[in-house]
């Protein structure tokens, strides 16, 4: 089988500071895995290259076989990569149904109809819902995106990189800031998600319980270098990860 | 902005069309007529405009630009080659201006915030003082005189009622733009731009299409204005002008559809009242207009919008 995501020795440098140190790896089709390191190993601006949003000084990013370097960020999400924000990026004014909507409405290439009112749009409106309905959140369908629980904004974030039907998502820490109860809903959502949704997912995390409870596979990233890779029993048995990060878990 | 229920939609729409149109019928003067007219053309003019501020978040200085170019193509077209111009006049100016903010939108909007309040600012006040100084041809400060409208236009309650008919036309299309899937784009573009291009979605485009929109209808106030007081001046491209809008737009609320129009008929009523009484009515507009924003920063159609949310139950707000 074809890796997905194929890094070939990428390198990234601010300056003298070097924030991808040639880093290589594959993510299988299907594969759910985690990203870890401590603050400042260079995992978001890993994201960022992924995505478009950074360009690499130098390395290949191969998604589905063809180098993504030098394509813009919307070019990206159009060949089928999404992404979730560590800090949710919502539309706070609309209420939560729209902020899902207007993505079903970009995704039917509906956007540009300036006539029938948006609650009109059957098709974009059933898969509004659906999706929702999916993330549980169909309850606050109507308020506004900006009044919603901070757990719950995260969510909604995911979702509406959902309705693009990516085939690539990538989470930035998407459990970060919540409450324990929340962090325990959330895991086992995008497990769900995962699955109903046929994805293929790269998550970076700092909780623990989410990292090796539903990843089948971890990359521990070290001041821009890519530390370990394995299975999640691997790495917790790794000596060099539990010194350079694990250390008193 | 969300849409209100059906029903108290349409009741609002008969009583604002009711009361315009009556006003020819109870007035006891023929002022009132032209005060009124006044305010439909400026009720256009901030809704066109609050279009690119309040929804799609572009503080343009410079829409005097486009209702002053609206008002020139019917004074000039019907000074220099007669009345029966006068209705093509608006055709043609809205063309013309079509292809004007498709040209200069593709310049300003490539620049951001301040700098494209600066510029749209700058592009306005050039063609005031082109219009100023090119007396031959545009009459310069002396402005034109005289516009007639052909046939039964001339009479002031027939054209009244021309102007009431194209205005609410105006807004009841900017009204379905505001809450279709575009408008709902352009929402989302003044809210956060970066996700809006993450879902793929061109930001610059929507700006450019919604500057030409605001400024056509911006264009349109402007030429229906020239048959009102059957005069124009080229202190319609002054940047006062395009200030008017702005003050209009928060004295009746940015996040209310209706908020500018509202806005512009307090002001208007305002300065025609206080301006019986005192020559320092600017003063006294300026001092409403400071306690508002401090006051009530919604603006007036905004609060009240709010009052009523606050006296719903809370299950009735979840649809409203």
């Amino acid at each position: 089988m074809n890796a997905i995501l194929e890094l070939e020795s990428v390198h990234k440098s601010f300056g003298g500071l070097q924030v991808t140190q040639n880093v290589s790896f594959a993510v299988m089709p299907g594969e759910i895995s985690a990203i870890i390191g401590p603050n400042g190993a260079g995992k978001t601006t890993l994201f960022n290259q992924i995505t478009g949003h950074l360009l690499p000084n130098s390395g290949r990013i191969l998604f589905q076989g063809h180098d993504v370097v030098g394509d813009s960020p919307q070019k990206i999400v159009a060949q089928g990569i999404g992404r979730a924000f560590q800090i949710a990026s919502l539309f706070p004014d609309e209420t939560v149904l729209d902020n899902v909507k207007v993505a079903c409405l970009s995704r039917l290439d509906q956007t540009r109809r300036f006539w029938r009112p948006v609650q009109r749009f059957r098709r974009a409106t059933e898969r509004a819902h659906a999706i929702l309905e999916d993330l549980g959140l169909e309850k606050q369908a109507d308020r506004l995106a900006f009044e919603l629980a901070h757990g719950d904004q995260k969510l909604l974030d995911i979702g509406i990189a959902l309705v693009l039907e990516p085939q690539l998502l990538l989470l930035d820490e998407p459990t970060a800031g919540m409450s324990p109860e929340e962090r325990q809903r959330t895991r086992e959502l995008i497990k769900k998600l995962w699955k109903a949704y046929d994805l293929t997912l790269v998550f970076i995390e700092h909780d623990m319980d989410m990292v090796f409870g539903i990843a089948q596979k971890v990359r521990v990233l070290q001041q821009g270098a890519l530390l370990a890779e394995g299975t999640p029993d691997e790495i917790r048995n790794n000596k060099e990860v539990v010194t350079a990060y694990l250390g008193e878990a | 902005m969300k849409s209100g229920p059906k029903f108290s939609a349409a009741v609002l729409w008969t009583l604002m069309i009711l009361g315009f149109a009556l006003v020819p019928v109870l007035m006891r003067s023929s002022y009132q007529l032209n005060l009124a007219s006044h305010v439909l053309v400026w009720g256009l003019f901030a809704v066109a405009f609050n279009m690119l501020w309040g929804v799609t978040g572009m503080l343009s200085f410079g829409q005097a630009l486009y209702y002053g170019l609206g008002a020139y193509f019917v004074g000039l077209m019907v000074e220099y080659l007669g009345s029966a111009w006068y209705l093509p006049a608006i055709g043609i100016g809205m063309l013309a201006v079509a292809a004007t903010s498709f040209l200069l939108g593709l310049l300003v909007i490539r620049v951001g915030g301040v700098y494209f309040t600066m510029l749209t600012l700058a592009f306005g006040q050039l063609a005031w003082q082109i219009t100023f100084k090119w007396y031959d041809f545009t009459g310069g400060d002396d402005g034109i005189q005289g516009i007639a409208a052909p046939g039964f236009l001339q009479n002031p309650i027939a054209y009244y009622y021309f102007l009431l008919v194209l205005v609410m036309l105006s807004i009841w299309i900017l009204k379905r733009m505001a809450y279709s899937p575009f408008g709902l784009m352009l929402r989302c573009v003044r809210q956060n731009p970066e996700r809006v291009r993450f879902l793929g979605r061109r930001v610059r485009r929507n700006q450019l299409r919604v500057y030409m929109v605001s400024s056509l209808f911006a264009a349109l106030a402007g030429s229906l204005m020239a048959g009102i007081d059957n005069s124009i001046h080229t202190d319609m491209f002054f940047w006062t002008t395009s200030g008017e809008v702005i003050l209009m737009s928060v004295l009746g609320g940015l996040n209310q559809f209706f908020g500018p129009f509202v806005g512009a008929a307090a002001i208007i009523i305002i300065e025609d009242i206080v301006g019986a009484w005192t020559e320092y009515w600017s003063l006294i507009i300026g001092s409403i207009i400071m306690s508002m924003v401090i006051l009530f920063p919604k603006g007036l159609v905004g609060e009240l919008h709010q009052l009523k949310l606050r006296m719903m139950p809370p299950k009735a707000r979840r649809s409203e």
